[in-house]
C-alpha cells in the first residue's frame, strides 16, 4: 500500500526512538550478566574453585605394609607377601553377571565363591570394589589385565598379604590376621580405633596372638593418595600421595628351632611347654599341640578344616601354654615348702613322719605312696615328693601363707605378655573361696591346695616363671618381645624377698627328684660335664577313681579313657650349679609327671642349653640308645628354613 | 515503504551489492563462530569429533546462505515472510506427528536430508511475519486493539504448538521475540505494562495449579524452577547441572584455568557441555576475561544491528533488522542467565557457538536478513 511521505517518517522516527530504547535495555541486561559474572568469577572464584577440586578430587588410602614379626635371632615369623587380586566395581561393571561370566572364562572360580562375590556386589555401594578373586597366579592376573577392557569395572590389583613361614609352629604365639569384622569394631579390641584403615572393606587386622596384641604397633599409618576423578568416579590420574607410615618391625624372644623343636617333640600329645631364660625372662619357646596352620585363616579357611578344628577333642585352637590351667599337682610343693620355711613353721631338717596317710577328723588325706615314705626331712619330701608331709606343713602354714608365696613366684597373676586369652590361674585363699563357693575354707582344702590339688591351678607359662624364680632367687618377668637393637643389657630383675637359703633347700631337693636314686624322675636325669637338670614331677588329678571303678578293676590310670586320665606336670631348671633354662612342660591326660612329662622337658632343656641336638653322653648311658632313635625319628624343619630375614627397625 | 519507492531511491544492484555488505557485522558472526569451534575443540578433550567437523561443515553452509539470503532484495523477504511463516507453522503442526522424541521433548523433524528443529525456524519466521505486518499496517492504526490483537494471535499461535512439544525454551523466545518487534514497531507502551502486569498475575497463577488438576506446567518444568530457585534441595539430581554449571563458572577467576585445563568440562562434571552449557567451559577456561569477550562480539553484533537499523529508511527491513537483534540477544542473555544461576535451565542454546545444526543454520540466515536489509536499504541519492 501506499503510504505518505509523513507517514513514512513518523514510522522511521518510532522505529528509531524504539529501538534506541531496545539497545539501551539490552546494555542495561548485559550490564547485569557482567555484573553476575564478576560476583562469581572474582569475588567467589576461590569458593567455587575449591568446589570444583572437591569434585574432582578423592582421597584414598594407602594401606601400610605391615609390620614383620622375627624370631630372637632375625627369622622372620610373619612377613607380607605380594597378592594379586581382581576387584570389582559394580556401578562401573553394568551387567555384573556378564562381566563374571566372562571372567570366569579366565580364570576358573569355584561357584560357591562367585556366589559369596554376588551377595557382597549386592550388599556394598555399587562404588566400592568388591574382591573377586584373590592370590592369583602371574599369568592368571596378567591375562586379566590384559583383558581389562572387555571387563567393564573389573581392576587387577596387587595387594600384601600375611604369610607365615612356619605355620603351626607360631599358630598360637603370633597368631593370624583376618579381615576386619563389624564384631571387632563394635565389642571387640578395635573398638576404641578410630583408625579410618579399619574402614577398608576386609582389612587385615590382627585376630589372635602377637598380630593382635601389637596390631597398633604392627598396623602403621595409612598412607593418603590423591586422585582425581571424574563425573562417573573414575580416577583420571593420580595428583599426588602422601606416604604413610610402615608398621613397626617386631622382634620376639623366641628361639624358632626351639620353637620347632618343643611343636615336633609335643608331638600329637595335647600338650604344652613354656622355656623361658632363667634371667632375662625371656620366653625361648612357648609351645601348644596340636597345633594349627594360621595360613589357612589369613587365605580364608574352609568350613570342613574349621570344623575339624573346633571338634578334635585335642583342641588345637586352644593355646594350652598360656590359656590353659590346671592343677598344679606336685609342682606347688616348692610353694608350699617355702612358705613353710618362710615362716618357720618347719626346720629343713626336721623330720615329719608319713605313715601313708593324714588323719583329719575320720577322713584319710593318701600319700601317692599307699605305704607310706617314713619319717623324713623337706629335701626328701621334695625328692619323693611325699603328699603327707606337704598336708602337715601346709595344716601349719595355712593357705593365705602358702598363697601369698604363690603369687610371689609368679602364679595367680596375668603376666603382661602380648599373647591372647593369657590366663591368671588361681592362688585360692579364704576369701575367695567364701566369694566363688560359698562356704567357708576348710582345714582339708588347704591339705588339697598344700599339694596343688583342689582349688589351685596354674598355666604351664606361670609354672616356668615359678621355676624360674626359684632357680634364680629373682623376680624374674616373661618376656616376648625382645628390642630390636641390643641396646644396653637388660637391668637383673630384683631379688625375691626370700632367704636364699630356704630357696636352697628347696632346689637341692629339686636336684634330687632327677638325681638322688629316689628321686621320682630319676629316670630322666642329665649326666653331662657340669650339667645337672633339676626338677619337679607333678600329676594333676582330672578325677578321682571311683569306687565303682576299683571295683571293675581299674585301679591305673591307664585304664581310663583318655579324657579322663591325670594331666602330667613337670618343671625343671637347668644347669643346677647356673640355671639358665627354665622349662614347663603339661601333658594333658597324659598320666604321670615322671614317665610322660619329664623325658619331653629333659629333652626340650638340652636343646636349649646347646642349642641344637645335644650329644647323646648328656644322657644316662642306658637310654642312648632310645633317645638316638627318637633324635634321628624327630620330624624336625630343615635347619636352612630358619634363615635369618634382614630386621628393619 | 513499497517497491516504486525505491525507484526514487539509490540501492546498490549487481555484485557490487557485496561492497555494501554489514562487512563489520560478518566478522563478528564467524568471530563468534570460531570461538564456537575452539570451545568445541577443547570439550571434546583436544579433538576435532565428534563436535568441531561437523560444526565447520554447518557454518560454511550457513555462511554460503547468508550470502544468498543477503544477496535477494529484502522486498523479496518481505513478500514471502507470510509464506515462510506459514510453512513453518506447518512443520510444527507436522513435528507433533512426526517429530522424533530426543531427550524427552519432541523437537525434532527429519527432512532426509537434514535434521530440522521446526521450533528454531519459527523464531526467525515469527519475526519476518511481525515485521511484514507492520511494514503492511497503516501506522496510525497500530496502537488500535483489534490491530493489536491480530500480531499477539500470531505470536500465540506457535507458542502453544511449541508449548505442547513441549519446549519451554522456546516459547519464552517467540513470546519475547514477538513482543520486542510489537514494541519497535510503536505499539502503545501501556499494552506492555499490562501484559506485565497480567504475567504477574499468570506466573501466580502457574504456582496455585501446581499440584491441582488443572496444572499448568509440566512437573519436570516445575522442578526445574524449584532447583533453580534453590540448587542445592537435590544436588546430585535436579540442582546438579546448575550447581554444576555454578562451580565451572565460578571456578574460572579472572583469566581461567587456561585452554583445556577446565576440570569440570574435561571431567564430565558439565553436563550438556558442548550445547546449552558451553558457555561455563569457556568462563572455566578463559575466565571472567574470556567470558566478556564473547559478550562483548554479542554486543558488538547487536550494536551494528540496531546502527543498521536506526539508518534504514525501508519499515520492514528496519523492523526485521530489530526483531533479529533481539531473537539473538534473547538467546544469549537467557542462556548466560541461566547458566550462571540468574534463570531456570530451559534448554536455550548460547548463539553460534554452541553445537546445534538447526539454530547455526537458522542464525546465518536470519544474519543473511539482516545484511539484505542493510545492503537494500534506501539510500538518498547523491
Amino acid at each position: 500500500m501506499r503510504r505518505t511521505p509523513k507517514d513514512t517518517a513518523e514510522g522511521a522516527r518510532i522505529v528509531n526512538r524504539r529501538g534506541l530504547i531496545l539497545g539501551g535495555a539490552m546494555a542495561a541486561f548485559s550490564g547485569l550478566l557482567i555484573a553476575r559474572m564478576r560476583f562469581m568469577q572474582v569475588e567467589q572464584a576461590d569458593e567455587f574453585r575449591l568446589l570444583a577440586d572437591e569434585n574432582r578430587i578423592n582421597i584414598r588410602l594407602v594401606p601400610p605394609s605391615r609390620g614383620l614379626i622375627f624370631d630372637r635371632r632375625g627369622v622372620p615369623l610373619a612377613e607380607n607377601e605380594q597378592n594379586y587380586r581382581v576387584v570389582l566395581v559394580r556401578e562401573d561393571a553394568g551387567d555384573v553377571g556378564e562381566v563374571l561370566a566372562r571372567l570366569q572364562r579366565i580364570i576358573h572360580l569355584p561357584e560357591e565363591d562367585l556366589q559369596k562375590v554376588r551377595e557382597e556386589i549386592e550388599r556394598r555401594s555399587p562404588f566400592v570394589p568388591v574382591t573377586v578373586a584373590d592370590r592369583l597366579s602371574w599369568e592368571a592376573f596378567s591375562e586379566i589385565a590384559v583383558n581389562a577392557p572387555a571387563l567393564p569395572g573389573v581392576a587387577p590389583e596387587v595387594g600384601q598379604s600375611r604369610i607365615y613361614p612356619l605355620d603351626q609352629d607360631f599358630a598360637h604365639v603370633v597368631g593370624y590376621v583376618g579381615p576386619v569384622s563389624d564384631y571387632d569394631l563394635t565389642e571387640g579390641y578395635l573398638s576404641e580405633d578410630t583408625d579410618p584403615l579399619l574402614q577398608i572393606p576386609k582389612f587385615q587386622v590382627g585376630k589372635t596372638g602377637v598380630e593382635a596384641k601389637m596390631e597398633h604397633d604392627l598396623r602403621g599409618q595409612a598412607g593418603t593418595r590423591r586422585i582425581e576423578v571424574n563425573a562417573q568416579g573414575r580416577v583420571m590420574r593420580e595428583l599426588g600421595r602422601i606416604s604413610g607410615r610402615a608398621g613397626d618391625n617386631i622382634r620376639l624372644t623366641v628361639d624358632s628351632a626351639l620353637q620347632n623343636y618343643v611343636q615336633v617333640r609335643l608331638g600329637e600329645e595335647s600338650a604344652s611347654a613354656v622355656v623361658m631364660d632363667c634371667e632375662s625372662g625371656d620366653l625361648l619357646a612357648v609351645g601348644s599341640a596340636p597345633s594349627f596352620d594360621p595360613n589357612k585363616f589369613v587365605r580364608g579357611i574352609s568350613v570342613a578344616d574349621y570344623r575339624a578344628l573346633l571338634e578334635n577333642d585335642h583342641r588345637p585352637l586352644h593355646n594350652k601354654s598360656v590359656q590353659g590351667t590346671y592343677p598344679p599337682g606336685s609342682t606347688f610343693k616348692m610353694v608350699t615348702a617355702l612358705a613353710a620355711l618362710e615362716h618357720g613353721v618347719v626346720e629343713p631338717d626336721e623330720t615329719i613322719f608319713c605313715g601313708g596317710y593324714k588323719e583329719l577328723g575320720n577322713r584319710r588325706f593318701h600319700c601317692w605312696r599307699r605305704g607310706g615314705h617314713g619319717r623324713l626331712p623337706l629335701v626328701n619330701a621334695l625328692e619323693q615328693s611325699c603328699d603327707v608331709y606337704f598336708y602337715e606343713i601346709a595344716e601349719r602354714v595355712g593357705i593365705e601363707n602358702i598363697s601369698a608365696m604363690a603369687r610371689k613366684l609368679g602364679l595367680g597373676e596375668r603376666h603382661d605378655i602380648p599373647m591372647s586369652a593369657v590366663a591368671s590361674g588361681l592362688t585360692p585363699t579364704k576369701a575367695w573361696k567364701r566369694e566363688n563357693r560359698d562356704t567357708d575354707w576348710l582345714i582339708g582344702d588347704t591339705f588339697n591346695s598344700g599339694i596343688g590339688q583342689g582349688f589351685v591351678l596354674a598355666s604351664p607359662l606361670q609354672l616356668a616363671v615359678m621355676t624360674a624364680r626359684i632357680a634364680s632367687g629373682r623376680a624374674v618377668a616373661p618376656r616376648l618381645v625382645r628390642p630390636l637393637d641390643a641396646g644396653e643389657p637388660d637391668p637383673e630383675a630384683p631379688l625375691l624377698d626370700i632367704d636364699p637359703a630356704h630357696l636352697r633347700f628347696v632346689r637341692e631337693g629339686m636336684y634330687a627328684v632327677t638325681n638322688s636314686a629316689r628321686g621320682t624322675a630319676r629316670a630322666s636325669r642329665v649326666v653331662a660335664d657340669g650339667i645337672r637338670m633339676a626338677g619337679k614331677t607333678g600329676t594333676s588329678q582330672v578325677r578321682n577313681i571311683t569306687a565303682a571303678e576299683r571295683a571293675a578293676g581299674v585301679t591305673r590310670n591307664e585304664d581310663l579313657p583318655w579324657d579322663r586320665r591325670d594331666h602330667a606336670l613337670f618343671v625343671s631348671y637347668a644347669p643346677h650349679d647356673a640355671p639358665k633354662i627354665a622349662c614347663s612342660v603339661v601333658v594333658e591326660h597324659g598320666g604321670g609327671g615322671s614317665a610322660v612329662a619329664a623325658p619331653i622337658a629333659r629333652d626340650i632343656v638340652l636343646q636349649a642349653l646347646y642349642g641344637g641336638t645335644p650329644p647323646l653322653d648328656a644322657y644316662p648311658t642306658s637310654q642312648r640308645g632310645t633317645i638316638r632313635t627318637r633324635q634321628d625319628e624327630l620330624p624336625l624343619r630343615d635347619p636352612s628354613s630358619f634363615s635369618i630375614g634382614r630386621i628393619r627397625a | 515503504m513499497s517497491y516504486l519507492e525505491y525507484t526514487v531511491r539509490r540501492v546498490p544492484t549487481g555484485p557490487a551489492k557485496v561492497l555494501y555488505l554489514n562487512w563489520p557485522l560478518l566478522v563478528l558472526v564467524a568471530t563468534a563462530a570460531a570461538i564456537g569451534f575452539v570451545m568445541l575443540y577443547s570439550v571434546a578433550g583436544g579433538s576435532m569429533s565428534p563436535w568441531v567437523e561437523p560444526q565447520l561443515k554447518r557454518f560454511a553452509v550457513g555462511m554460503v546462505l547468508m550470502l544468498g539470503v543477503a544477496m535477494v532484495p529484502i522486498w523479496f523477504w518481505r513478500n514471502v515472510s507470510g509464506l515462510a511463516f506459514g510453512v513453518s507453522l506447518l512443520l510444527l503442526v507436522g513435528v507433533e506427528f512426526f517429530g522424533d522424541v530426543r531427550m524427552g521433548a519432541q523437537r525434532w523433524i527429519d527432512l532426509g536430508v537434514i535434521r530440522l528443529q521446526p521450533s528454531e525456524l519459527t523464531k526467525i519466521t515469527l519475526v519476518m511475519m511481525l515485521a511484514a505486518y507492520y511494514d503492511w499496517l497503516d501506522i496510525r492504526k497500530v496502537s488500535r486493539p483489534l490491530w493489536v490483537a491480530i500480531p499477539v494471535l500470531l505470536i500465540l499461535l506457535p507458542t502453544a504448538l511449541v508449548l505442547t512439544q513441549p519446549d519451554l525454551g522456546t516459547a519464552i523466545l517467540l513470546v519475547a521475540g514477538g513482543g520486542i518487534v510489537m514494541f519497535v514497531a510503536g505499539v502503545h507502551w501501556l499494552y506492555f505494562a499490562s501484559v506485565f502486569a497480567a504475567a504477574g498475575g499468570l506466573v501466580t497463577t502457574v504456582f496455585w495449579s501446581r499440584g491441582t488438576s488443572w496444572q499448568l506446567l509440566k512437573d519436570y518444568q516445575f522442578r526445574r524452577i524449584d532447583t533453580f530457585l534453590n540448587p542445592d534441595i537435590d544436588p546430585l539430581d535436579a540442582g546438579y547441572h546448575i550447581t554444576q554449571a555454578k562451580i565451572a563458572l565460578g571456578s574460572g577467576g579472572w583469566t581461567g584455568r587456561g585452554f583445556m585445563q577446565g576440570t569440570q568440562s574435561r571431567l564430565n562434571f558439565l553436563p550438556e557441555k558442548h550445547t546449552d552449557f558451553i558457555f561455563t567451559t569457556l568462563a572455566e577456561e578463559f575466565g571472567f576475561v574470556g567470558g566478556m569477550g564473547l559478550l562483548a562480539i554479542y554486543a558488538l553484533i547487536i550494536f551494528f544491528c540496531i546502527a543498521s537499523a536506526l539508518g534504514n529508511q525501508n519499515r520492514y527491513g528496519a523492523i526485521l533488522t530489530l526483531g533479529i537483534a533481539a531473537a539473538f540477544f534473547l538467546f544469549f542473555a537467557v542462556n548466560m542467565s541461566m547458566v550462571m544461576g540468574l534463570a531456570p535451565v530451559v534448554g536455550v542454546p548460547l548463539p553460534l557457538v554452541s553445537y546445534g545444526g538447526s539454530a547455526m543454520l537458522v542464525l546465518m540466515v536470519a544474519f543473511g536478513l539482516a545484511q539484505s536489509a542493510h545492503i537494500h536499504r534506501p539510500r538518498t541519492r547523491a
